[in-house]
């Protein structure tokens, strides 16, 4: 792919920005600057055939204000507005940004828990990557598929990241990678799920993933059993289990949630609930999959244990949260999500996986995960893509599509028989406003019991 | 600079468009999208979130030997708009012997309709300052326990200019300003805690003004959301049983969405979302013939509602949008496909290609979706039960990806007994298939329990897009729904 030039993606356009920004501020004010970039190409396929394609080039610069109306008394908004990359224009609308949240901002009350920038470490992290020719990827998309039914999505561009503050400090993050997040689908419409994805396209790599997929979409030939309502014995693949631990960033794992009475985890930090001694799950930012700093511009740990044998060790905490509670900060983002979570391995051999399930099911993908009772750690969703029924350590058919509904403290408890001794990374792929960056490191999982309902 | 030029001034696009000059391209369109959303939030008291969006950009798609490509651009001046014009008919010329349809010029059609929302109240009557104050209030208000552990105020407003032309004529324009808002109490005892809000997340969602926000009710619903929060932390657990089933409008809206909109979607049923949202179960075939609920159940794509969150007059291909049954008297009629995916399926649609801003490509969205009122009150269909369940206010929602089985969850149920209300339930859901689930629909209310509520969040498209959507409907009657309470 021909890379832009942009000025977007440029760390020396986003410096010469910040420096006009931040020369536009009044006495007892601070600013802190947050970029997302993008210039990709978007090739959406169904039936192997194109639907729609095209190309996609956006920045947004959000500007946010403190204004310190008396010693610590702090008053915050924020605007964001769209950049062009072309200096002139992107500096009216800065001014006119400034001007709109500096007379708003004193129309506002304190709020307590605002902060002001701190003097701190700063970033620079770029990664280049080898992407298809804007021109050949649709060619290079279909040619290995010979006349498989696939649907999906080819995301591909540079990404930048990146934030600075008026006391001087700056990230930036840029990145190059693409993905296809696809489908393929049996003639009678059963389908398997895989994602190829990374920095440097790799034909006979994705020649091979293709031929993979296509070896095990005949699994699925045979017709579906129905399997009973029910508590089943099941094998949650790594997809499956990116689900539920993905559960854990909609109001579970961030301190705010277990203050404020949303989070499941509040039961296992007064020990009313455990998880399994089995389970471990960290925050790691080695692989540099996502950037560290969020948008006030504190870096995470590199590494951060939140459970431990089934132990909370640690919850995500921004510094907001850590003000409004007296606590420390790990520099969780504001929404104190999971970013690159990992979920430690155990001790299951792949080759081992249908033997030691024996009889249930062996669950591909989720879908449409929701909480029943958020508090309670209660979920339903339901069962989608390659699963299958499984008898005496073997594979007996596909299955119908089945919803369950159970507990995170079961599913991740007294139901835990054993992790898989590999992880699989599963990426974000996700488009909503941006492509997402991240993903997870998980192994795949054993459960004794998971409960069907319908 | 970064307001849109005045709604009637085309001269930036229309000029670009002129000296395009663009060889093999059969066809150009252009869709200038301005839009600034405000959105502040308190909680406990305390300011949360003030924060603005200014999103401009221009979409620009270009059809090319029967493929459209597009490329969507920050940068407005002609240079760049030409730049991005070629870049959209190379992503078309690349794509066209692989395409799933050969599109035409017809599929595009020229429009020049002009739109704007109507409104009493303008946006700019009211400051930062006092919209936090009033948030403030509200959480004050909300507050009159130290059960109550958390409260939360908050208000969106969006405004969205949207400018289309085209080398086949188009000139059309569409204001919208729309705002949503809620507000909630979380109260806790000993390891209880119970969430209520003021219509489900985000559901009090229209067109218009501050007349949605500060109604003559908002104080007694505020006083409302907060008792009725105290009274979910001391109520019984909703029973498991099969039952009969009576649904209140701001939960009606999303069972609407989940079991009715989705799978009458015609991109979903030609495949196109299969890797994401799902399929659907419904068959080209069932057009005409399917019985998809009881004969009480009537169902409109109606974008001309005027305070409906989803109102328009024509859709982002351009086609000019009316009021259209999609179910009626039962009878699966009409799906939601626009333009496209009517020539694809050549199924009977709706002007429903609607894209979420100017960076992505328009597909099929629901709109305003309706259920239209039946003849039965509120108090006559309470007390036609023997023995049932009441919920109120949707707070969680699962459905595979055919959209067949779902399991909804609601904030607020009363369990009925012998005609009558008798106590409060906490963590009432249900659980049920589509076709038999509506084929249970035993009584529609009439008028008077009819709302009209909507949402700024349907996710749906590859890329991603989220979108806004409006439904209204009445209470209804279900019988023999399994219903169900939370974790023990």
């Amino acid at each position: 792919m021909t890379l832009s030039r942009s000025a977007l993606f440029d760390p020396e356009y986003f410096d010469h920005l910040n420096q006009y920004s931040f020369g536009l501020l009044k006495p007892k004010e601070f600013l802190f600057l947050s970029l997302a970039s993008e210039e990709s190409q978007f090739v959406r396929l169904n039936s192997a055939k194109v639907r729609q394609t095209g190309t996609v080039q956006d920045s947004i610069l959000t500007l946010s204000l403190v204004y310190e109306s008396e010693p610590g008394r702090l008053h915050k908004n924020s605007y964001s507005l769209t950049l062009t990359g072309q200096s002139y224009e992107d500096q009216i609308g800065i001014k006119e940004a400034v001007r709109r949240l500096q007379t708003e901002v004193r129309n506002i009350p304190a709020d307590p828990y605002a902060e002001l920038p701190k003097d701190a470490e700063s970033s620079h992290f770029e990664k280049r990557g080898t992407l298809l020719e804007s021109s050949e990827v649709i060619s290079q998309l279909l040619s290995p598929l010979n006349k498989t039914d696939l649907a999906g999505i080819y995301s591909a561009g540079p990404i930048v990241r990146a934030m600075a503050h008026s006391e001087g400090q700056k990230h930036w993050f840029y990145t190059e990678n693409f993905s296809l997040d696809y489908s393929l689908y049996t003639s009678s419409q059963r389908a398997l799920k895989g994602t190829f994805a990374g920095a440097n396209w790799n034909p006979d790599a994705y020649a091979q993933e293709v031929r993979n997929a296509q070896k095990q979409l005949t699994l699925l030939e045979s017709k579906p059993i129905r399997v009973p309502r029910g508590i089943h014995r099941a094998y949650l693949a790594p997809a499956a289990v990116f689900d539920l631990v993905t559960m854990l960033s909609w109001g579970g794992i961030g301190e705010a949630s277990i203050r404020q009475g949303d989070s499941l985890l509040r039961k296992l930090r007064t020990g009313e609930k455990q998880f399994s001694p089995l389970l471990s799950l960290e925050q790691n930012f080695k692989k540099g999959e996502a950037p560290r700093f969020n948008s006030e511009g504190e870096l995470a740990p590199e590494q951060l244990i939140l459970i431990e044998n089934g132990q909370l060790r640690n919850s995500l905490i921004s510094s907001r949260t850590a003000k409004e509670y007296g606590i420390a900060s790990n520099h969780a983002c504001p929404s104190e999500t999971l970013r690159v979570p990992v979920v430690a391995a155990g001790s299951l051999k792949e080759a081992d996986i249908l033997k030691e399930l024996g009889t249930g099911l062996y669950l591909s993908n989720l879908h449409y995960l929701n909480w029943s009772d958020q508090p309670g750690g209660r979920i339903t969703g339901m069962t989608r893509y390659a699963c299958f029924w499984v008898e005496n350590g073997k594979l007996v058919a596909p299955m119908e599509t089945m919803r369950f509904d159970d507990t995170l403290f079961h599913l991740f408890g007294s139901s835990l028989l054993g992790l898989t001794e590999t992880q699989s990374f599963i990426p974000e792929v996700g488009s909503y406003e941006m492509r997402d960056l991240g993903g997870m490191w998980c192994p795949g999982m054993l459960l004794g019991g998971m409960t069907f309902t319908c | 600079m970064h307001s849109m030029d005045s709604s009637n001034d085309f001269s930036n696009l229309e000029k670009a468009l002129l000296n395009f000059d663009l060889p093999q391209a059969d066809w150009i369109g252009m869709r200038e999208v301005h839009e600034k959303a405000t959105h502040r939030m308190v909680r406990d008291g305390n300011p949360y979130i003030n924060e603005t969006t200014v999103s401009h950009g221009v979409m620009v798609e270009v059809l090319a030997q029967g493929q459209f490509g597009y490329a969507a651009t920050t940068r407005r001046d002609p240079q760049s708009l030409r730049s991005a014009a070629e870049k959209a008919r190379d992503q078309a010329l690349k794509a066209a012997q692989f395409g799933v349809y050969p599109f035409t010029t017809k599929h595009r059609p020229p429009t020049q309709k002009n739109y704007q929302s109507t409104y009493q109240l303008p946006f700019q009557e009211k400051t930062a300052g006092e919209l936090n104050a009033t948030l403030i209030r509200i959480c004050e208000k909300l507050k009159r326990s130290s059960k109550i552990i958390r409260t939360i105020a908050l208000a969106q407003i969006v405004e969205t200019e949207v400018k289309w032309v085209s080398t086949n004529g188009s000139r059309a324009s569409q204001k919208f300003s729309l705002i949503t808002t809620d507000f909630e109490a979380t109260a806790q005892e000993g390891s209880v805690t119970q969430k209520r809000t003021d219509g489900g997340f985000r559901g009090r969602s229209f067109q218009g003004g501050w007349e949605h926000f500060e109604t003559p009710d908002l104080w007694q619903r505020v006083e409302r959301v907060a008792e009725e929060a105290l009274e979910l932390v001391v109520a019984e657990e909703c029973p498991s049983e099969t039952t009969s089933l009576i649904l209140m409008p701001d939960q009606m809206m999303l069972q609407i969405h989940e079991s009715i909109g989705h799978p009458l979607e015609i991109d979903r049923i030609l495949g196109d979302e299969r890797n994401y949202a799902g399929w659907s179960f419904v068959q080209p075939e069932n057009f005409g013939s399917l019985q998809y609920g009881s004969a009480l159940m009537n169902v409109t794509f109606d974008p001309t509602v005027v305070h409906e969150f989803a109102s328009y007059a024509f859709d982002d291909n351009g086609v000019e949008a009316h009021k259209e049954h999609l179910i009626k008297n039962g009878i699966l009629i009409r799906g939601l496909g626009g333009i496209e995916s009517q020539a694809r399926s050549q199924l009977p649609g709706v002007a429903n290609a609607r894209a979420c801003s100017w960076n992505r490509p328009p597909i099929d969205r629901m709109a305003n979706l309706n259920l239209e009122p039946g003849a039965t009150s509120l108090n006559d269909m309470i007390a036609s039960v023997d023995r049932g369940v009441l919920m109120q206010t949707n707070r969680s929602w699962s459905i595979d990806d055919f959209r067949n089985k779902f399991q909804f969850g609601c904030e607020y149920g009363k369990l009925i007994e012998n005609g009558k209300i008798v106590k409060t339930v906490r963590n009432p859901n249900y659980r049920g298939v589509t076709v038999p689930f509506w084929n249970s629909l035993k009584k529609v209310g009439d008028s008077s329990t009819f709302g009209v509520f909507g949402t700024p969040n349907c996710g749906k498209g590859e890329p991603n897009q989220m979108i806004h959507v409006g439904h209204a409907s009445p209470a209804c009657l279900f019988e023999n729904v399994e219903v169900f309470g939370g974790s023990a």
